[in-house]
């Protein structure tokens, strides 16, 4: 750094490649003052001057704006306001035409000039060390700078960048012919430009502020010397004259030696480069709160009469200003006026276009001077090679090549000879013996290639799209399997338990099968190994089976003893009174029979209460925790979805799968229980499958497999449940056949005869089943 | 108000690919001159005739192609062409090898290949290449300088020699070639030639007297107009310096190392630069921008393998001069020359991080 210092001080500067020496013509406005214009009759502001994004509007049409006041507000960094350039009345909001290349519309604020000029509240600062540099940052921004040069960058965001600068490079090459705005500014504000300067030394400190300006303008660089005189740091480098070398790149490299990696920013080396015309509207704004409303615009060209310099107000037509300057077309039909300068500006569709905060020159030419603007590219022969293009461009390209590839649109081919480093100088075009408008074909090529990666991301956005639709189908299907699979368990979990019907069902099933046993058992009624053959299935149907049994037992015993009777009542009637004993036998079994009975009566219900209760309990239990588990699952579920809510789809899945969840209607208290937990169970397996798409298969089957079994439980213990009942019915109905056999027996051994006896008996058990 | 609408830039340095070639011809106007001073009017007839059967070649095949015809008919490069063939060719070669030659460098070397821009060889160079296979014995009916020539030989004379074979007194072509002492005279480069495949050293062959004083009677100051011209145009910025440099800069470390070897079959560095098609070579031919490199750096490898080619072709091979087929083949390596020579684009710089 120290060497690039030293080689400065002996004015010694690097070189580019290339470069061209066009006609300067500067001495066409450079000995004029710079003249301040009348008033025009209406001005047109556009809404975005400047490379980013247009603020917010903040008046309406009707409004009256006072000079100064802002008419937009930036709300993004990358925005910065426009004010209106002097009082007047709002008269229309619309599109029109605006300085650009391709004669594009855009949003654009007609202000009606009331000729007051009245300046809005200003207040003035007059030292700037009580600022801090965040507040010179935001007037900065507030007083809608941007670069006043090149493409018009924000300049608020260029000065607060906060790395180690080392050099702070103040743009004076103005190296357009023809241009002089730059060059006049500094003769005559050199004291505001280096308080600007001084203002961004401030903010960014640098370790050294070099002001490079071409050896073609002597006033300005007398002016610069004088007013930098005193501050050591400032370095104003005269550099020889040659275009471009007031590009950001060009002149970093004359001053530095510099390279900028190319697609990176001077700032990656610590470099920051500013415009002279910025440096003064800095100090415009920061010193006198006065907002970039105006700016010096060289009126030039041999088709005017009285070429100059004027200050123009943003938003002035250009046909004012070329009135102003005595323009005549000279009878062509069609005449150039290009805005900026004859290398790199452009020519305008209509003269309603307004000045903006990068328009630094309208040049209106005459034939004479510049046939090749009037002669379009009708000029145009066959490349020949010639090479005198690379030889003079500034960025070492080889534009016959580009040229060739972007005829061909060879893209492939053009980023691999940089096309994109290309900065549409216009060297090489002015040079071309074959007069091709090389720079014209590669602005088409370029602005092909953007449109195609555009496309491509397009593209690319559209496939990631597609991929996550299908994802989402995907996932989309599985949680409706999953429904299908919950729902037809939730069915058949109805089917088992649920549904009164279902309940109906299985107790008409259990009933007929007790039928059945009932029936076989009477008819296994051998004497002795009834009881004893009867087959023991279940526990439910041995305390039937134990009263059946009882109960034959009985009836046997009160047979044999019924049977023997008439004999020895035949043989010792009148000795003993056998019956008595008899009776009294039969009255001992009854009551035995009667107690076992009962005994059985009883056992059998109390079991089936006990084993009810236990298994209610147990059920209600195990109920409460699953449905504890759910809530907090659920619970757990919301937080999860409220902190993290950004896909949808996830959450449409849910509340599908929830709603399919819930469409079966059961009224089964077990039934609902059963489907809470299935739906908390889906939800995080809904969650789960968003959250880690890892593992779904076995997450799933977990699921899957531990919901049936819990469904399974509770109608597996509904059921023990219901047959327990049923055979708890079956019992004492069949004790109380039994008691009421007992009973009959017992009544009737002393009156009636055994046969009759057993036919009751019979008819009676009938009539109990 | 209507406004013009062009692309940027609208200023123009003004000059134009006519305005160069027209440059180019005039800077060939002295060399022209010293050949007709020191060989006669043979030259001028057979550029004269080849610039009519170019312009006429060059309108026919532009309306045929359906081009731009005012333009593309006068931006010089037919012309140029045309004129580099008529010098190239031996004074009395008769008419109809002109016409062949220079309808096959428009027609086929350059339009047939997609016109002026596109043609990979040098059409002149092509035509008079194709004109030395094709017809060997009138492309070498060289004519002595005048100077030692025993018959007088007047404009007239020389017209109908081209057209007819025989002087208006009726001396054929090989009796105008014979010398004062008899003997049928080549040029010097050809004389060096065969006297060396005799065995003769370089100093005897010398004593001829094709080559006079210096190095060559009449060729040397013909040369010497050549570099005049071609000075001039770089001075222009019209042609590339690099080119002419290291091609004569080839030329002569090449005959200075053979000189240095064998100095006994070895032909002075001075000789080679002065002799034969060189300087027209290194400055007119070599320099044309369509078949050439267009970095600098293959200008300067394209120069050096030029003047090897044409050292070696003058010394081992079966032509005298070899100027056109080292153009020719340098012609064809100019693209892969190209290829390998691209500049280094600013910012792309390897230790750039
Ligand atoms: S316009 Fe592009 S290619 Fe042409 S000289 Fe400038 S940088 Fe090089
Ligand atoms: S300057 Fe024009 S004619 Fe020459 S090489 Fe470049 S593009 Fe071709």
């Amino acid at each position: 750094m120290e060497s690039i210092i030293n080689r400065i001080n002996q004015q010694k500067f690097w070189s580019f490649h290339g470069g061209v020496h066009p006609p300067e013509q500067k001495t066409l406005t450079n000995q004029k003052p710079i003249k301040p214009l009348s008033l025009p009759e209406q001005l047109i502001i556009p809404l975005q001057q400047h490379i980013g994004r247009q603020g917010d509007l903040l008046v309406q049409v009707g409004d009256h704006v006072l000079k100064g006041q802002p008419l937009t507000k930036s709300t993004n960094p990358m925005a910065v306001p426009v004010h209106a350039p002097t009082s007047g009345t709002i008269t229309a909001i619309k599109h029109s035409v605006i300085a650009h290349p391709s004669g594009l519309s855009e949003l654009c604020i007609f202000l009606n000039v009331d000729h007051q000029d009245t300046w809005v509240e200003r207040t003035p600062c007059n030292d700037v060390a009580t600022l801090t540099n965040q507040e010179i940052v935001k007037k900065i921004a507030d007083a809608g700078i941007s670069g006043m040069g090149g493409a018009g960058f924000p300049t608020h965001i260029k000065v607060d960048t906060k790395p180690d600068i080392n050099f702070l490079i103040i743009n004076a090459a103005e190296c357009e012919p023809y241009i002089t705005a730059d060059d006049l500014l500094m003769c005559e504000h050199s004291e505001s430009i280096v308080d600007g300067i001084k203002i961004l030394n401030k903010l960014l400190n640098p370790a050294f502020i070099l002001i490079g300006i071409e050896d073609n303008k002597p006033k300005a660089i007398e002016a610069l010397k004088k007013a930098t005189a005193g501050i050591e740091k400032i370095h104003v480098c005269v550099v020889p004259t040659e275009y471009p070398a007031g590009g950001e790149k060009q002149l970093i490299q004359i001053l530095t030696g510099k390279e900028i990696k190319s697609g990176t920013l001077p700032i990656k080396e610590g470099i920051i480069m500013q415009n002279v015309a910025t440096c003064y509207a800095i100090s415009e704004a920061i010193l006198h709160d006065t907002p970039l409303i105006q700016r010096v615009v060289t009126v030039t060209g041999q088709a005017l009469e009285k070429p100059q310099n004027v200050w123009a107000l943003l938003g002035t037509p250009v046909h004012y200003l070329l009135s102003q300057c005595g323009f005549d077309n000279q009878g062509m039909e069609k005449t150039p006026v290009i805005m900026g300068g004859p290398m790199m500006g452009f020519s305008l569709p209509t003269d309603t276009v307004p000045v903006i905060k990068t328009t630094n020159c309208i040049l209106a030419p005459s034939y004479k001077e510049m046939p090749s603007a009037f002669e379009g590219n009708s000029a145009e022969v066959e490349c020949i090679r010639c090479g005198q293009c690379a030889d003079v461009c500034p960025t070492n390209l080889l534009p016959q090549e580009l040229q060739w590839s972007a005829k061909a649109k060879d893209y492939p081919q053009l980023n691999k000879l940089n096309l994109s480093d290309c900065i549409d100088c216009g060297a090489c075009a002015y040079v071309c013996p074959s007069h091709i408008p090389l720079v014209q074909y590669y602005r088409i090529a370029k602005a092909e290639i953007r449109q195609q990666q555009q496309q491509e991301l397009k593209a690319e956005k559209a496939k990631a799209r597609f991929e996550a639709r299908k994802q989402r189908l995907e996932k989309e299907k599985r949680a409706r399997e999953l429904k299908h699979k919950k729902a037809a368990e939730a069915r058949k979990a109805a089917m088992n338990k649920a549904t009164p019907e279902a309940t109906e069902a299985k107790s008409a099933v259990a009933a007929a099968l007790a039928r059945v046993k009932a029936k076989k058992a009477a008819n296994q009624k051998s004497p002795s190994s009834s009881a004893i053959s009867a087959p023991v299935e279940t526990t439910e149907n041995q305390d039937n089976k134990k009263a059946q049994v009882a109960a034959a037992i009985a009836r046997a015993k009160a047979k044999k003893q019924a049977k023997p009777a008439p004999e020895i009542d035949a043989k010792e009637n009148a000795k003993v009174e056998p019956s008595n004993t008899d009776s009294k036998k039969a009255k001992i079994a009854a009551a035995v029979a009667k107690a076992k009975a009962k005994k059985s009566q009883e056992k059998a219900p109390i079991q089936g209460q006990e084993q009810n209760q236990e298994q209610t309990d147990s059920l209600s239990l195990a109920d409460k925790k699953a449905n504890a588990i759910a809530k907090a699952k659920a619970k757990a579920l919301a937080k999860k979805q409220a902190s993290s809510n950004n896909d949808s789809s996830t959450a449409s899945d849910l509340t599908i799968a929830s709603t399919a969840e819930s469409e079966p209607a059961i009224d089964e208290k077990d039934a609902k229980k059963a489907a809470v937990i299935a739906k908390a169970k889906a939800k995080a397996l809904a969650k789960k499958n968003k959250e880690s798409n890892t593992d779904n298969k076995v997450s799933e089957k977990n699921t899957v497999n531990v919901e049936p079994r819990k469904v399974q439980n509770t109608s597996e213990t509904s059921t023990i449940n219901d047959t327990n009942n049923i055979s708890d019915k079956d019992a004492k109905k069949a004790a109380i056949i039994a008691k009421a056999k007992a009973k009959a027996l017992a009544k009737k051994k002393l009156a009636t005869q055994s046969v009759s006896e057993e036919k009751t008996m019979h008819e009676q058990e009938k009539g109990a089943k | 108000m209507a406004f013009w609408i062009a692309s940027s830039p609208h200023n123009h340095n003004q000059q134009s690919t006519s305005s160069l070639m027209r440059l180019v011809i005039f800077a060939a106007i002295p060399g022209i001159i010293a050949q007709w001073y020191f060989f006669g009017w043979g030259n001028l007839i057979h550029i004269g005739i080849a610039m009519i059967t170019a312009m006429l070649c060059e309108f026919i095949v532009l309306s045929l192609r359906e081009k731009r015809i005012t333009e593309q008919l006068f931006d010089g490069s037919a012309l140029l062409t045309a004129m580099l063939i008529g010098i190239c060719l031996p004074a009395f070669a008769p008419w109809w090898i002109t016409v062949i030659g220079t309808i096959f460098a428009i027609a086929i070397a350059k339009h047939l290949y997609g016109g002026l821009g596109h043609n990979p060889f040098n059409p002149a160079m092509t035509g008079y290449v194709m004109l030395l296979i094709s017809f060997p014995l009138q492309m070498t009916t060289w004519q002595p300088p005048i100077s030692l020539m025993e018959i007088e030989l007047s404009f007239s004379n020389t017209l109908t020699t081209i057209f007819t074979g025989f002087t208006i007194d009726g001396y054929s072509v090989e009796q105008l070639r014979t010398s004062i002492d008899g003997v049928t005279m080549a040029t010097p480069l050809d004389t060096l030639k065969t006297s060396i495949t005799m065995g003769l050293t370089v100093s005897e062959t010398t004593q001829s007297s094709v080559f006079g004083e210096h190095f060559a009677v009449g060729w040397e100051w013909v040369n010497l107009a050549f570099l005049l011209g071609g000075i001039f145009l770089i001075s222009k910025k019209a042609i590339a310096w690099q080119t002419p440099v290291s091609f004569l800069l080839s030329l002569f470390l090449c005959s200075l190392i053979g000189y240095t070897i064998v100095p006994d079959s070895s032909a002075s560095t001075m000789f080679h630069w002065f002799s034969g098609a060189t300087m027209l070579g290194a400055f007119f031919i070599l320099t044309d921008p369509v078949t050439g490199a267009t970095s600098a750096k293959g200008r300067l490898i394209v120069g050096l393998l030029a003047g090897l080619l044409v050292y070696l072709i003058r010394v081992f091979g079966g032509y005298p001069d070899g100027v056109a087929f080292a153009v020719l083949l340098c012609n064809m390596s100019a693209p892969l020359i190209d290829q390998y020579t691209r500049p280094r684009t600013y910012g792309h710089s390897k230790d750039l991080s």
